[in-house]
């Protein structure tokens, strides 16, 4: 795989995101990239350089961006709007809610460095709120990829959708998740990554690979975590949910993002409707502090360590 | 997806060419004709619904009917048509002027306009593109509309179709930033098949726009975001018309309206009260005897 980087372990999602976009507009005349003068930041060199009339750069202007998206769909386009998940997702929330959720207008909105990617740059770049904001848009589908090949599927998948919906586009480095990538991903469906009874540990995005190796080392004290990557946060798959809550008796999630709204308060809402199990939600419980991404991770015990801590607690 | 253009779309079956051919006396008859129409429609629907906003629906009623009756490519046996004219209405709290327009056109029937807000009707009091054919965008929070027409021009450019846009906006919702983001955008990309249409009647919700956030002077400044800027007298439909049909130089064009806020009927003319103040029984009947 192209996506790795020499020195650094693991995957940028962006680069396997624009080489798809890329593979999708060569065959697709309708699909356009529209930016807010991100072309860099969200790896579209590429794309502008083949398809310079598709690259519709608004400059830094993230309302109108998102307007403009819905044009471009209203007249036949699909546009895959892609700007820095903060100031997409903050910025320019009510043309998200107005112009493309309700007005429902097919265009996929993709949240490129999302989380705490933008590091030492601070809670101003920071896009931990965007999942909260966005559940709560009625008619907005929100994919969350794991690795690259969850990227590659997600964004094939959007392309044909012809409904809006937002992609979370993780810029921090992860390790692939997906073992087979012919299947890395369904609309809709949790993914079960390791089979286990006595403990459910749920994770999107960057986290997801953290999951496994909590698991690995809950499985050497003799706990059997069950993992699931659930990469549709909506909407949410709630058989699986279920299942883990009844099969496993308790349920660990986390993700890189406010502990209010995100993937843990999606689950709660299907575990307190359905099947009444303890829970522990790891994610960012306020504005961070300077750091960069992993080490910020590591502060709010988004890591191994953290998960292990949250599943013994709950199985003490 | 709604929209491509395919072969067998064939042209917009519109009345405009048939208005193209009209004496000008014949074609400000029916444009006055279809504006009489609708403002009596307004009245009529906010008079049942006890809702609206009669002052703005007053004031645009002439462009709506300009624009529908003489300019637009559109056809109500087929709102989706690929290459229609697009009429995005951002001042969207006027929409019991494009509700009517849109019946006195025969996108939905005139019996609909009596749901006006009722309980379940596809008539919110903003309009829904989903339950309303001929509308393009859900619109209500103000500056949504131009950044939508700024994107619906783009994409007949990169389709290389020849749809016009139109974009009817309040002048007190100039006051939202994401219009100038657009204007910017419009201005840089000479996208001269896009058309804002200013509703300039000088009052917004709570007061005039001049003493509220100034406005003036307002040529210069779509001027200014390289747009050709045309003041007229927004309720004259032949000077409404010329705007909007006269050859364009290469750039988009902002047609700033003059409008006055409640215009045709006297005690609600340029008064700010009136901006969603609804008519007693007794100023219904008043207001439909002056519309005739």
């Amino acid at each position: 795989m192209a996506d790795s980087v020499p020195g650094r372990p693991g995957f940028d999602c962006r680069q396997r995101f624009a080489e798809t976009l890329i593979a999708l507009a060569r065959s697709d005349a309708r699909i356009v990239a529209v930016c807010n003068d991100s072309v860099g930041s969200s790896n579209l060199a590429g794309f502008q350089k083949e398809f310079p009339d598709r690259m519709v750069n608004v400059g830094i202007a993230e309302q109108n961006m998102v307007g403009v998206a819905a044009g471009l769909a209203n007249g036949g386009f699909i546009p895959f709007v892609c700007a820095a998940s903060p100031f997409l997702t903050g910025r320019a929330l009510e043309q998200i809610k107005s112009d493309v959720a309700y007005s429902f207008y097919p265009v996929v909105l993709c949240g490129m460095s999302p989380g705490m990617a933008y590091g030492e740059l601070g809670p101003t770049h920071h896009s931990i709120e965007d999942l909260s904001w966005l559940r709560a848009i009625s008619g907005l589908s929100i994919v969350v990829p794991a690795d690259p090949a969850q990227t590659e599927a997600a964004v094939r998948w959007a392309a044909g959708a012809d409904m809006p919906c937002f992609l979370r586009i993780g810029r921090f480095k992860v390790p692939s998740v997906t073992a087979n990538e012919a299947d890395a991903f369904m609309f809709g469906r949790a993914d079960l990554l390791r089979q286990g009874s006595d403990v459910t540990i749920i994770g999107t995005g960057v986290m997801v690979s953290r999951a496994l190796e909590a698991a690995e080392v809950l499985a050497d004290a003799g706990i059997a975590a069950r993992v699931l990557n659930i990469s549709t946060i909506k909407p949410i798959d709630e058989a699986a949910i279920i299942a883990a809550a009844r099969e496993t008796g308790g349920i660990v999630t986390v993700e890189e993002g406010m502990v209010e709204g995100g993937l843990g308060a999606a689950v709660a809402s299907v575990v307190v409707r359905h099947a009444p199990v303890p829970m522990r939600i790891l994610g960012v419980p306020g504005f961070a502090p300077t750091g960069e991404t992993g080490f910020l991770l590591d502060y709010f015990g988004l890591n191994r360590d953290g998960i292990v801590a949250a599943a013994r607690a709950l199985k003490g | 997806m709604e929209g491509q253009p395919t072969a067998e779309s064939g042209a917009v079956r519109s009345l405009p060419s048939e208005m193209a051919a009209c004496p000008d006396a014949e074609r400000r008859r029916r444009l006055a004709g279809a504006a009489l129409d609708i403002r009596r429609s307004i009245v009529t629907m906010i008079d049942a619904a006890r809702a609206g906003h009669i002052g703005g629906d007053l004031s645009v009623t002439d462009i709506l009917a300009t624009l529908f009756f003489g300019v637009l490519r559109v056809d109500p046996a087929f709102p989706t048509h690929p290459d229609r004219d697009r009429l995005i209405l951002s001042k969207g709290h006027c929409s019991a002027a494009l509700y009517s327009t849109l019946a006195l056109r025969g996108f939905i029937p005139r019996e609909q306009l009596l749901t006006f807000m009722q309980p379940l009707s596809a008539l919110n009091g903003h309009p829904n593109r989903r339950k309303v054919p001929g509308v393009e965008a859900n619109t209500g929070p103000l500056g949504h509309g131009l950044p939508i027409g700024v994107g619906s021009a783009i994409a007949a450019r990169l389709s290389g179709r020849n749809w016009r846009t139109f974009v009817v906006l309040g002048d007190g919702e100039l006051q939202e930033g994401s219009n100038w983001e657009a204007a910017m955008a419009a201005g840089h990309r000479c996208l001269d098949s896009l058309t804002a249409v200013i509703d300039r009647n000088r009052l917004q919700q709570g007061a005039r726009t001049e003493q509220t956030n100034r406005l003036d002077p307002l040529p210069d400044k779509w001027t200014a975001f390289g747009w050709e800027a045309v003041e007229i007298d927004g309720h004259d439909p032949l000077a409404l018309y010329d705007a909007f049909t006269r050859p364009r130089i290469g750039k988009p064009r902002c047609v700033i309206a003059n409008t006055i806020k409640g215009k045709g009927v006297s005690f609600i003319e340029d008064r700010v009260e009136w901006h969603h103040k609804v008519p007693s029984v007794d100023q219904v009947r008043h207001a439909l005897a002056e519309l005739v």
